[in-house]
């Protein structure tokens, strides 16, 4: 059960604000596909992944990237609804809406990408270096926690429909 | 997996450039292991201080950096060159392999974080390789 403590909350959404998806997105993507390139099974339809190259400069990489950070944006937005909470009227409020955020990507993920779970963690891993470049000294220990945690509610919510 | 010729001169030519900075790079490192994943303070416990930035923290961050920066001089032959280091890990620390993984990644983080320019996507494919082997080395004697 996850409870996110108010400076949790506030470094999740300050990272968020912090982030230019346009330009983190690409670069996210072409890690992913550059430092993991098993993962490329998955993008057949992406064209030209031959060389790091030819990944920098694809534009379906790029916009892929851009996708995929909105999916962490939508996570941060319901932070408070990823999995069971305290207080029967939050619980009332937001549990439908968790259901529906996570339960519809998680079977998606799932059923029709066919991606194994294990490369959830490593976009996360990828995710987290974008984010130490970005933020350099700002990513302090504290907030680097904060972050990991979330990326693994998220990471966990996704595998949830695998069955 | 094994290092390319390409692979080792994107270690060795990044790895000049951060040795300089080897006592902030370990700071950084193993001030965000402890912190971030606390279950690895338990192979501290006889420390007084496990807080980032102490000066126990930082010492030993900087041991490992270095004992990074000597790996990557034995690249031609990792197993054979870290076989020593292997055993004390082995024999004496005990430490479970798993948390090389959790201390490679804070490794990348603090690269990252100090060297945002240099650490491109080659880069740092090249050096998750490089410390990949070398949790592998340090594994070697462990049964």
């Amino acid at each position: 059960m996850v409870v996110w403590t108010d400076q949790e909350r506030a470094f999740i959404q300050d990272i968020f604000s912090k982030l230019n998806y346009e330009d983190a997105g690409p670069e996210l993507y072409c890690r992913v596909l550059i430092v993991y390139p098993w993962t490329q099974r998955y993008f057949g339809g992406f064209g030209n992944l031959y060389s790091a190259e030819a990944i920098k400069s694809n534009p379906m990489v790029a916009a892929h990237g851009i996708v995929v950070l909105h999916g962490l944006d939508k996570a941060m937005k319901n932070m408070d609804d990823i999995t069971v909470l305290k207080g029967l009227e939050k619980a009332l409020k937001n549990m439908d809406n968790i259901k529906n955020t996570f339960t519809a990507l998680s079977e998606l993920h799932s059923e029709k990408l066919q991606v194994d779970p294990g490369n959830f963690q490593l976009l996360g891993d990828c995710l987290t270096v974008v984010l130490a470049r970005r933020m350099t000294t700002d990513f302090t220990p504290d907030i680097q926690a904060a972050w990991q945690k979330f990326l693994s509610v998220v990471i966990s919510a996704l595998t949830r429909q695998y069955y | 997996m094994s290092l390319s010729a390409k692979d080792k001169l994107a270690v060795k030519t990044f790895f000049d450039k951060v040795a300089p900075k080897a006592e902030e790079i370990g700071n950084e490192t193993l001030s965000r292991t402890l912190f971030v994943y606390p279950q690895t303070k338990t192979y501290f416990a006889h420390w007084a201080d496990l807080s980032p930035g102490s000066p126990q923290v930082k010492k030993h961050g900087l041991t490992v950096v270095n004992g990074v920066l000597n790996a990557v001089g034995l690249m031609d032959d990792l197993k054979g060159g870290l076989l020593t280091l292997s055993e004390l890990h082995a024999f004496m620390l005990r430490v479970d392999p798993a948390n090389f993984k959790i201390i490679n990644h804070n490794l990348l983080v603090a690269l990252a974080l100090m060297f945002p320019e240099d650490f491109t996507p080659e880069v740092h494919v090249s050096v998750d390789k490089f410390l990949a082997l070398v949790s592998l080395a340090l594994a070697e004697k462990y049964r």
